[in-house]
């Protein structure tokens, strides 16, 4: 294997340190090492950040090649600074048996470029009436802990609190897309001052409040752990902090587009800001860094989701939703939450790497940057500027808000248990 | 003027009164035998409706003809666009046919602004109605209509006049071009609605809001009523059509407490017996029918003042240079 020596690293924003990788692992840490490498990358002013972990990647295979594969969306993960993704269920056919997952699972290896963990469905083809194999899934080679119907919301609450039940038996977590179906029938946008002036239907923030108020207490009745998907309002977040005070197991997630994107942007009518749950407003943000900064939010997860050109290149009302986040989550994190003060680097590791790792209980990942640990490692530069063009992004679709926009920092160097995925910003083709 | 018209939310009050100062003066040739005017002879206009609509395409193309202008309907029923063609492909379709002008009638709200903000065609493009965001030519012809009712005269505005618009607000592209453009005009506009018709966040708009039509009728100078669809009662948002008449629909008696010289309006189709009652809708206070006359006038002037500037400010040398009305406008 590839020996490197990183020298002048700031590990978690520290004073600088040299860091020599050795057969996967972190061999050396340490002043001035004298030993020698394959490969010595010069690390003055880069911070070094566990290999990031995302809960929350749609890599769109099998069935949407189109808009992504697990090939293009680990390269884009890569890209982004990521040794692990967990693939999204809502695939074609979805992954909800073994052996969709065992597929997705054995893709990923192929790629090389980062570990891809699939996550199953909680009911057959998201359909939200009959419960998935999920023992099956976590017995498979591909090992699923995190269950999701992610795109549609497990709304019949019988179906919700057997599955996480069932999931304790193999120390599995639901994580739950909190929407109310009825309340968000025909919603295309944040409801507030903004869907009334532009016509666009309403997806009212009780629609995800109520969902997550009701999982919280199906949780703590039944003793399970429970993962909520892409918290986007000022009120779930009170709520999962009023879990959290009681003592329940809840985790939760934000996006990087909620901390930054508020639903202005949808006056535009341009469908790159169509997103579900959809952009909100400005309070909203606000509270979300505030929760991602005390610990009330565990994790930054991207929702990753490509969409092909066509899908976004047309009327509001029948665009796609979603937005492509892999590689500019760290610059957006950066940006919202480090260079306003709100965390610094070793907070973004805990939010982007230890958590998520430990939410998903994913082996060898999320581990601190340390000797005898498995090198998972990302070199990010916070001192770059530059604009967003997503023409030169990994991922096989361009649906990104942030085109045009101003983002700090940019990653120098991702390693995956010792070998360089990226290199100098560039991916290493293998 | 802008190139485009999309919204009233978008029209200066300067802008909004040379509409309607234009549309007066066109307004003049609907009397004369021959109605026609050469002004927009050589230039093409689609008319481009996603959605069925009888009354504005109509108006529209009669306002075109007045014009001179080439006019093509493509109607989304039986064309490529029901086979699945894009927005965008039709576009292109329209812009490499040469279209001047597109006046779209869009189910989805945002679409015109889609085509305006694109660079699938560089033609006007002039908003028929989208979805429930905007129809902001039925907004300028019901001011048109209001003064000539209540300030009569070129570059008069509707400062200090007051208009209930009542019904089924959330759904109503004409209630929001008509609030900003009231109010733009000068004039105070009040919605009345049940509150299941009102959206989220209108206490953010240019708007007085009531639940209660009877105290709002004496003092208002106009009243727009909204059409109420049926199937509305399906989802809850009123419990039958009974009861929404009873509380909402204007009927004689609610009639006799506008003052004096206020006017009724509806944009139509009129639902007789749900909004308002056929003694209304009937009565020589309902201004319908001129509303209807008046909407030919108004989408004149918006294609002469959008189709006119583009043409004279990129005319080549040899092109009609008829930069004026004919004389007998003026």
């Amino acid at each position: 294997m590839t020996t490197y020596l990183i020298r002048n690293a700031q590990i978690l924003g520290g004073a600088p340190r040299d860091i020599h990788i050795v057969d996967g692992v972190f061999a050396a840490i340490g002043e001035d090492l004298d030993v020698r490498a394959d490969i010595d990358i010069d690390a003055h002013g880069l911070v070094a950040l566990p290999g990031l972990v995302d809960l929350h990647t749609h890599l769109r295979e099998p069935g949407r090649e189109d808009a992504e594969t697990v090939l293009t969306g680990t390269r884009a993960a890569a890209m982004g600074g990521y040794t692990a993704v967990h693939a999204m269920a809502n695939t074609f056919p979805v992954a909800d048996s073994a052996g969709v997952v065992e597929q997705v699972w054995r893709l990923g290896r192929e790629s090389g470029y980062c570990d891809v963990q699939p996550v199953g469905a909680v009911t057959v083809g998201l359909e939200g009436k009959q419960l998935a194999e999920l023992g099956a899934m976590h017995d498979s080679a591909a090992g699923v802990r995190v269950f999701s119907d992610d795109g549609k919301c497990v709304d019949d609450a019988v179906i919700m609190r057997r599955a996480l039940e069932y999931v304790k038996a193999f120390d599995g977590v639901v994580a739950q897309h909190a929407q109310e179906p009825r309340l968000t029938a025909g919603a295309q946008m944040n409801e507030g001052r903004v869907s009334g002036e532009l016509g666009l239907g309403g997806w009212p923030a009780v629609a995800e409040e109520s969902i997550i108020a009701r999982d919280v207490l199906l949780a703590a009745h039944v003793g399970s752990r429970v993962h909520i998907c892409h918290l986007s309002t000022a009120g779930s977040v009170e709520i999962v902090r009023w879990a959290k005070a009681k003592g329940w197991d809840v985790t939760a997630e934000v996006t990087p587009h909620h901390l930054l994107l508020t639903d202005e942007l949808v006056r535009s009518y341009d469908p790159v800001y169509k997103v579900n749950p959809p952009l909100r407003t400005a309070e909203d943000v606000e509270a979300l860094r505030e929760a991602l900064a005390d610990g009330t939010i565990d994790a930054v997860a991207t929702d990753h989701a490509p969409h092909p050109a066509e899908d976004k290149d047309c009327e509001w009302a029948v665009a796609a939703m979603g937005m492509v986040g892999l590689e500019t989550a760290l610059s957006v994190v950066q940006q919202t939450m480090v260079d306003t003060g709100l965390l610094n680097w070793e907070g973004v590791a805990d939010r982007m790497s230890h958590r998520p790792a430990r939410i998903g209980r994913l082996a060898g990942h999320g581990r601190p940057i340390s000797v005898g640990e498995p090198a998972n490692l990302v070199l990010f530069d916070p001192a770059y500027r530059g604009v967003v063009n997503p023409d030169t992004f990994a991922t096989r679709s361009r649906n990104s808000p942030y085109k045009g926009m101003d983002l700090p920092g940019r990653v120098h160097a991702t390693f995956l248990r010792g070998e360089a995925t990226v290199l100098a910003g560039e991916l290493v083709e293998r | 003027m802008k190139r485009h018209l999309v919204s009233t939310a978008g029209l200066g009050r300067d802008d909004a009164l040379l509409i309607l100062d234009t549309a007066e003066e066109l307004s003049q040739f609907s009397g004369r035998a021959v109605k026609k005017l050469p002004t927009l002879r050589g230039r093409t206009v689609v008319n481009l409706f996603f959605e069925d609509s009888t009354r504005t395409k109509t108006s529209f193309e009669v306002a075109e003809k007045r014009l001179s202008a080439d006019v093509i309907n493509f109607s989304a029923k039986g064309s490529s666009v029901s086979k699945g063609e894009s927005l965008k492909d039709t576009a292109l379709t329209l812009q490499a046919m040469g279209a001047d002008a597109v006046v779209i009638r869009h189910h989805a709200s945002g679409a015109p602004a889609r085509l305006a903000d694109s660079d699938w065609l560089h033609g006007s493009v002039i908003n028929a109605g989208d979805g429930t965001h905007e129809h902001p030519t039925q907004a300028l012809l019901d001011a048109f209509t209001l003064r000539r009712h209540l300030n009569p005269g070129a570059g008069r505005d509707l400062a200090g006049r007051k208009v209930a618009i009542v019904g089924d607000v959330l759904h109503s592209r004409v209630a929001r071009s008509n609030v900003h453009l009231l109010t733009t005009l000068g004039a105070q506009v009040v919605f009345v609605a049940p509150p299941t018709l009102l959206p989220i966040g209108i206490e953010t708009w240019p708007c007085e809001v009531s639940y209660d039509l009877d105290s709002v009728l004496p003092k208002v100078d106009a009243v727009m009523m909204l059409r109420v669809q049926r199937e509305r009662m399906n989802a809850a948002f009123f419990p039958t059509e009974r009861e929404y008449s009873r509380r909402y629909g204007l009927d004689g008696a609610r009639l006799a407490r506008l003052p004096e010289h206020a006017v009724v309006m509806h944009p139509g189709p009129m639902v007789r017996g749900m909004e308002i009652t056929a003694e209304v809708a009937d009565s020589p206070r309902c201004t319908v029918v001129e509303q209807v006359a008046n909407g030919v006038s108004v989408r004149m002037a918006v294609l002469y003042l959008l189709l006119g500037g583009a043409v004279f400010a990129d005319a080549p040398a040899d092109a009609p240079r008829t930069t004026e009305l004919p004389e007998a406008a003026q």
